[in-house]
């Protein structure tokens, strides 16, 4: 059997999702036969080597280069899960949302009272900031979502079991009950 | 602005606190008087009211920013409210609110230096059959033009008031001409049927009442099979039956005049023509429910016809009508009081309405238990709409059988209808219920419309496969509004006139509600700029379900029914603005970072 390919990476996220993924203890070595890990901050790999199944995407938008990276996700991978509040909903990221993004840069940069000398950041290496942080699914086509902050171990493996081997997957209300 | 004297301020806010027994349960009423003389409930007056009514300065606080007539900053002496509607849009908005922002020389949301103007927005006023219209110093001037809208301001700069200028305009038909209206407003009453509008003698359907038992009356309006004209359309027998075998303290009447569906103004021409039988109809309902208050809320925007009804309250409490022993019935007491509201559409809804009248937000109430259980103050509460109350009088005093020919199945009897929008004749007419929409179309002009909004906003869109559907409540209902677009307008800026008006008029309670109206509006605004996609209208589809079945009030649930019905009906209308490629989302990346990009000087690289 060809294993599925499957790439991950972390947009405007704190990796909390990414633990959560490694979170499915000895069942990792179970995914290992399931899958074959592409583009991921779990084993390093920079580049996509080919077309992928699915794509897991932590965290939402916050800068250009997250939408590139999320563009070449959506362009690589036949289906795309938006996992956790952050790529769902901003998360806490778009705390910032309720302010105008040049307020926010002089606040932290230029007025804030323990900025001596200060400057906006302006280094050619750094991504622009968008004027919000956008949920993933506002930026590209996302196929399916996964809630929580992060989402259990278990909610992560059953949808993605179920996704890779067209099971349903077995998701119990306490699976996706937050509060 | 001017220093104001503290110590002054307390002593008048304090006397103003008196007029209202230093009540908190008369907050409104402290309120308004407080902005009418001040033009603003500024926070040093909102902690003089607490104080003096001895409550929490939040409470003040809360109601001053619930209602659009109350304002923490200052507003003109004259102050300005333009109202947004869609039929105002329709009749020339756009150029009337350029004439009022270059006559005074201010944008909307400002005051003028001198504190004369100041331009404010509001929603509709119920002059549908006249727009564009505004609130001028309290008083609805109609059919504005920009040429109107100079001379105006002209007047009132050269210190005329706008009573006089209304004169100098001209006052409009009926009793809108009355010496204590006065007003410029037109009646249009297109058509009189034999309920409310046909002729009646003070007094009659209230001595038929008081020489049955009160049992007798509630069971004669179960026969008649009267229900809610306000659109919900509940049984108003039942009403009444459940609020006289409801325990507790003393039971109400209200009366709910706060009509401020878009597009209706039914009311009005009620309460300008026949205060008499509406009034009539409360006390019929007093005397049903074992009432002795009755109280009639009054939207603010129709102030301007406050003195006139409190005359004939006046004169029906010297006729025995009203007062100890109405209608020479030994024991009987009932008497009625005006409670102006201070605009926002949600009081329409019976909770909150009441809440309203207890001094408090506007804010619905978890039902159960129904104010017929536990209403006002706690008590056994009857909240019914006007012209339900009017027509009940005409059901106690001819019997049911006479209703019951009028109408048809189980829509008993006539509805007024207020027809607006694109047609030769708008105003009001009082037809048998059942009628088909094609045939009113035909009475009232309308000559080849695309589409008709029935209910206003909040009741449902229909295009002309669906004319031959009948007004009543098993089909279409609604509680007066009937708005024509011809084959010309856009219906997209229609929906979207809709949706801020539910945005700005959801009370922010519950969360379908308040999130939902915003995140519609956002579509809308999507898909006008040429952004949308497939997927924003399965969203906006997934969405107004959501917030149908979730919301905790009737404006939540009927807040996406713009969107919902036009997807259902004119969904071209939509496709032809959205582009149908599932991967496509809308997001510019050129627009998100053009703030970054002048904050550092730096530009994208191309893609």
């Amino acid at each position: 059997m060809v294993k599925a390919k499957i790439a991950t990476t972390s947009l405007a996220g704190c990796f909390g999702c990414h633990m959560s993924i490694l979170d499915i203890d000895e069942r990792i070595l179970k995914l290992a036969e399931l899958v074959e890990f592409d583009k991921s901050p779990i084993n390093d790999i920079k580049r996509f080597s080919g077309q992928c199944d699915v794509g897991l995407i932590e965290g939402g938008c916050c800068n250009h280069e997250n939408v590139e990276v999320l563009r070449a996700f959506r362009k690589r991978c036949n289906i795309l899960v938006s996992v956790g509040e952050c790529a769902l909903m901003g998360g806490l990221p778009a705390l910032r949302n309720g302010i105008p993004m040049t307020e926010c840069l002089k606040e932290a940069y230029l007025d804030g009272p323990s900025v001596v000398d200060g400057s906006i950041p302006n280094d050619p290496e750094l991504p622009l900031i968008l004027d919000k942080v956008y949920p993933c699914h506002e930026v590209v086509k996302i196929d399916y979502f996964l809630p929580g902050c992060p989402p259990s171990a278990d909610l992560i493996w059953e949808s993605l079991v179920g996704l890779l081997t067209g099971r349903e997957a077995d998701l119990p209300y306490e699976l996706i009950k937050y509060d | 602005m001017q220093e104001i004297n503290l110590k002054a301020l307390q002593g008048e806010i304090k006397a103003i606190a008196a007029t209202e027994g230093n009540q908190r349960t008369r907050l409104i009423n402290v309120v308004r008087k407080v902005q009418a003389a001040y033009g603003q409930v500024s926070d040093p007056m909102i902690d003089l009211i607490s104080e003096a009514l001895s409550m929490p300065r939040i409470e003040v606080e809360g109601v001053v920013s619930f209602y659009h007539f109350l304002s923490k900053r200052k507003l003109g002496r004259m102050p300005v409210f333009l109202n947004s509607s869609a039929v105002a849009e329709m009749m020339g908005l756009k150029e009337v609110a350029a004439a009022f922002e270059k006559a005074a020389g201010i944008k909307f949301g400002e005051v003028t230096p001198d504190e004369l103007l100041s331009l404010s927005w509001t929603s509709c006023i119920g002059m549908s059959d006249q727009e564009p219209a505004a609130l001028i110093g309290g008083l609805p001037f109609v059919r504005l033009t920009p040429e109107k809208v100079f001379s105006i301001i002209e007047g009132l700069r050269s210190g005329k008031s706008p009573q006089e200028l209304v004169e100098k305009l001209g006052v409009g038909d009926g009793n809108n001409a009355h010496p204590l209206v006065r007003s410029m407003v037109n009646n249009h009453l297109q058509l009189s049927g034999q309920v409310l509008f046909s002729s009646f003698t003070n007094g009659a359907a209230l001595r038929k009442a008081v020489s049955l038992t009160p049992e007798q009356v509630i069971e004669e309006v179960k026969r008649s099979r009267l229900r809610g004209r306000g659109g919900a359309g509940f049984p108003t027998g039942m009403k009444w039956d459940f609020c006289r075998k409801a325990q507790g303290g003393e039971h109400y009447v209200f009366c709910n005049a706060d009509e401020g569906e878009p597009g209706t103004f039914t009311d009005r021409v009620l309460l300008t023509e026949k205060p008499e039988l509406v009034f009539e109809g409360m006390t019929v309902a007093g005397y049903a429910i074992d009432a002795e208050h009755g109280i009639l809320y009054l939207r603010q925007e129709y102030q301007y016809l406050l003195a006139y009804l409190e005359d004939v309250l006046e004169k029906r409490r010297t006729a025995g009508l009203l007062g100890k022993n109405c209608a020479g019935k030994a024991g009987f007491n009932f008497d009625i009081r005006i409670q102006m509201g201070a605009g926002a559409y949600i009081c329409g809804e019976e909770s909150a309405l009441i809440n309203s009248t207890e001094g408090r937000r506007g804010d619905p109430r978890d039902r159960p238990p129904f104010p017929v259980q536990s209403g006002y103050l706690g008590n056994p509460t009857l909240v019914n709409n006007v012209e339900t109350l009017a027509a009940a009088a005409r059901v106690v005093e001819n019997g049911a059988e006479w209703y019951i020919v009028f109408g048809s199945g189980q829509s008993t009897g006539t509805k007024l209808l207020s027809v607006s929008g694109d047609c030769r004749r708008p105003g009001v007419y009082e037809l048998p219920m059942g009628l088909p929409v094609r045939m009113i179309l035909a009475v009232v002009g309308a000559e080849n419309p695309q589409a008709v909004q029935v209910g206003g906003p909040s009741g449902t869109f229909i295009a002309e496969k669906d004319f031959d559907r009948k007004i009543c409540y098993d089909d279409l209902s609604t509680g007066g509004a009937l708005i024509v677009f011809g084959a010309d307008r856009d219906i997209m800026s229609i929906v979207y006139n809709f949706a801020c008006f539910f945005e700005s008029e959801s009370c922010g309670w519950c969360v379908p509600c308040r999130v939902g109206t915003r995140l519609l509006k956002a579509k809308l605004e999507k898909i006008n700029q040429g952004n949308g996609t497939l997927r924003d209208l399965a969203e906006m589809e997934q969405w107004g379900k959501i917030m149908k079945s979730t919301s905790r009030c009737g404006l939540g649930q009927t807040a996406a029914n713009p969107e919902l019905t036009t997807l259902a009906n004119f969904r071209s209308i939509y496709q032809h603005r959205i582009k149908e490629d599932e991967y496509l989302t809308g997001f510019d990346l050129k627009t998100a970072v053009a703030e970054a990009c002048e904050a550092t000087g730096r530009y994208l690289q191309d893609e």
